[in-house]
């Protein structure tokens, strides 16, 4: 791999790039690594946003009765923190680590149609700022909730169609996205990697990038209806004209519940890079790993009317989609046990990475058990639209994929900035994180038990003391992000010199390159022995 | 794929997988508008959601049965109209016998000076006595057109089937009539309504 090593600062064969600079470095960007730092940053900052959101939330609610939001505002800001949170946060990640690794550690130069990538980034602002002027239009931000469920869609104010935009910009972003690496992991790899031997991050996202094609269109869809409901004079799904609100809720899921899956795969794909590197052993089982990431996929797309057990379904349909839905979680199992297994008499050590990573695979499945308990229809008619509900997608959102993004972060990092992060920092990041987290969010699978709502503005006295603790454990969790924005600025700045292979046992052709992986790598692809 | 990707055959490649990715997505978008017919058959098909489909075996049904007079329910009538409609029940309850042939009455005016087409969708309470309420004659079996300012009678003819589980000893028939063919601003007249409304929570 001589080839790739001698190659950075000589460009004399006939690739002269002028590398904008200033501004015009990112307006203009096209290499996928500047494409995938600002992904990074733009998702980071709508993590704050979103947080800002929540926070604002779990202020209102640390006490029973109405302190310092309007119910109508109330339900806004629960509607955007999802929005931002899921559409501008989780799944922006995720392609910024797409951008930054995978042509990294396929070996390509690049990803396959640069232009496009800059377009696919730039919607993103654009969409974020609809979302956030529509908190100022005449009615406010939408307050459908983040499914954006008819009928109230379709009532809604002007919100609701700056929101509907925004989705579609996000929705494009996405799907160019994917297209990109789907082509790139397709048709650029070195020579000498077969898919079968690809790292486990490239074939989770190549999954993901299917999935995402195959079911972005129709959530675009499902939005242009209920524009053309609002505007149009349509009844897709407005009872007036003969339409039905619940086939709005098939369609959503359809996409839905796929999506929730695009939001995990890769988080998958970064912790089987991490857990091997630390564990001294390679991926137990990367075949079943491969298999049981495509099945996961596939099942993904037949369950997603178990978010609809309370809509008076069929008895049949309830057992369907209740089997199916507890079939997923055995290609889930298969990856938790390969993980473990992976772990088993490795000589590991917890950095940081593997901290998140062995945090991850703990947490989510707590959050994995708690699906299958609401995959039981008749359990879930009981707990359907509580915070028992909240509990479960935040164990897998929060502490499965961004716990996941933070693993991979402390992982890569050292490659992207050339310098070692601060390890006391990571550790006191997780360690605070962790707690706080499971302070905010455990409690609340017993107050969706005990019954509380969910997306209400108020509540029950008897709810008192462990919202209360929800609150405090939630600005807890927000604070402790903090010293993750400090981190990542420290390690930018300086700190020491990360070699080229950055962890004693990390394989891969991205640890072949300098530390900062230059502007430019892999322009003579590598020959993968 | 060697020395100096994207080589211009590699290129060519990506870019006709560019094309074919494209299409999956235009035809994936095109799926989920399909999806709408998909199920209005699938519901048509299998008689699921078909609130307004005429029980042709009704009126069999009600000679065939035994009139139990033992039990006694209380049938409860209510009306929604939205659009432009004056829409109540003659008598607000009824008591009546499982098996027993029963009609009451709804008026329905039309309160626009134009004629107006509209259609009537029945709800039941509780859900699961749906399945032993059977209609034999009812207005929302069909689309109904009035003139302008047209007011008209309809009757509801309809026997409680005995099988009728025990514990249910009363069954609220609540009919919600919607103008066809108005715009979704005739069932959520100002923008920002939800917004403005709040919970009430
Ligand atoms: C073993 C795996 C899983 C099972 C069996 C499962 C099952 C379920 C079920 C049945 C619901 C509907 C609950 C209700 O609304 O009454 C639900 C909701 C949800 N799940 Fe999962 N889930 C699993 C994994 C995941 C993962 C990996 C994610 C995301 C990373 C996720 C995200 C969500 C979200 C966001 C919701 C709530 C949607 C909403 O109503 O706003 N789930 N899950
Ligand atoms: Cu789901």
């Amino acid at each position: 791999m001589s080839a790739v090593l001698d190659h950075p600062g000589d460009h004399a064969h006939g690739h002269a790039h002028d590398h904008p600079s200033g501004w015009r470095r990112w307006l203009y960007a096209t290499n996928h690594k500047d494409i995938g730092t600002m992904y990074l940053w733009f998702s980071f900052a709508m993590l704050l946003v979103g947080g800002v959101n929540a926070l604002l939330l779990r202020t209102e609610l640390f006490q029973p009765g109405l302190q310092i939001l309007r119910p109508e505002f109330f339900n806004q800001l629960t509607t955007m923190h999802g929005l931002i949170m899921v559409f501008g946060a989780v799944m922006p990640a995720f392609v910024g680590f797409a951008n930054w690794q995978v042509p990294l550690m396929i070996g390509a130069s690049d990803m396959a149609f640069a232009r496009l990538n800059n377009f696919s980034f730039w919607l993103l602002p654009v969409a974020a700022s609809l979302l956030i002027v529509s908190y100022f239009v005449p009615g406010g931000a939408t307050a459908a909730g983040w499914t954006l469920y008819a009928p109230l869609s379709v009532q809604m104010g002007p919100g609701m169609d700056l929101a509907i935009l925004a989705l579609h910009l996000m929705g494009a972003s996405s799907i160019m996205g994917s297209i990109n690496i789907i082509t790139t992991i397709l048709n650029m790899r070195a020579p000498g990697m077969p898919l079968m031997k690809m790292p486990m991050f490239c074939w989770t996202w190549l999954i993901t990038a299917y999935l995402l094609l195959a079911v972005m269109p129709v959530l675009a869809g499902a939005v242009t209806m209920v524009l053309t409901d609002r505007h149009f004079g349509t009844s897709f799904f407005n009872a007036a004209g003969g339409g039905d609100p619940v086939m709005y809720q098939h369609i959503f899921w359809f996409f839905g519940h796929p999506e929730v899956y695009i939001m995990i795969l890769p988080a998958f794909g970064i912790i089987s890079e991490v857990i091997p590197t630390f564990a001294r052993k390679p991926l137990f089982g990367y075949s079943s790993m491969v298999y049981a990431t495509a099945s996961i996929a596939i099942l993904s797309m037949i369950v997603w009317a178990h978010h609809m057990f309370t809509t008076g379904m069929p008895v049949t349909g309830q057992l369907f989609f209740m089997y199916a839905t507890m079939l997923i979680a055995v290609p889930t199992g298969v990856k938790i046990f390969n993980w473990v297994a992976t772990m088993w008499r490795g000589s590991m050590t917890f950095e940081t990475p593997m901290l998140f990573a062995v945090g991850f695979i703990f947490v989510f499945a707590i959050g994995g058990f708690t699906g299958l308990i609401m995959a039981v229809a008749p359990l879930d008619i009981q707990i359907h639209d509580t915070y028992y509900i909240v509990a479960h997608f935040h164990y897998v959102l929060v502490a499965g994929s961004l716990f996941a993004l933070f693993s991979g972060t402390y992982y890569w990092i050292p490659k992207w900035t050339g310098h070692m992060y601060d390890e006391r920092l990571g550790k006191w990041h997780f360690w605070a994180s962790m707690i706080t987290f499971n302070i905010t969010f455990f409690p609340m699978h017993f107050l969706g038990l005990a019954g509380m709502p969910r997306r209400y503005a108020d509540y029950p006295m008897q709810f008192a003391d462990f919202n209360a603790v929800v609150t405090i454990g939630a600005f807890g969790f927000g604070l402790s992000q903090l010293i993750f924005l400090w981190m990542v600025i420290r390690c930018i700045k300086g700190g020491a010199k990360a070699s080229d292979r950055v962890w004693e046992n990390a394989h891969g052709l991205e640890w072949t390159v300098p530390s900062p992986a230059p502007f430019h790598t892999f322009e003579t692809p590598p020959v993968v022995k | 794929m060697n020395d100096r990707p994207p080589a211009p055959d590699t290129r060519a490649l990506n870019l006709r997988m560019f094309g074919r990715l494209v299409v999956v997505a235009v035809v994936m978008f095109g799926f989920g508008f399909l999806l709408v017919p998909l199920y209005d058959r699938i519901c048509e098909v299998t008689g699921l959601n078909s609130l307004t489909r005429a029980d042709r075996g009704a009126a069999e049904f009600a000679r065939n049965t035994q009139v139990d007079r033992s039990r006694t329910i209380v049938v409860e009538f209510d009306a929604n109209g939205r659009g432009a409609w004056k829409f109540r029940p003659e008598v607000a309850s009824l008591e009546v016998h499982p098996g027993e042939l029963v009609t009451v009455v709804y008026d329905l005016e039309n309160t626009r000076a134009a004629p107006t087409a509209g259609q009537a969708i029945p709800s039941y309470a509780p859900r699961q006595s749906a399945a032993y309420f059977r209609k034999l004659e009812c207005f929302c079996f069909r689309q109904q057109e009035l003139g302008a300012n047209e007011t008209r009678r309809f009757p509801v003819v309809f026997v409680v089937d005995p099988k009728l589980p025990k514990d249910v000893n009363t069954i609220t028939l609540s009919y919600t009539f919607f103008e066809v063919g108005g715009k979704a601003a005739a069932a959520a007249p100002q923008p920002g309504r939800g917004a403005g409304r709040g919970l009430g929570g």
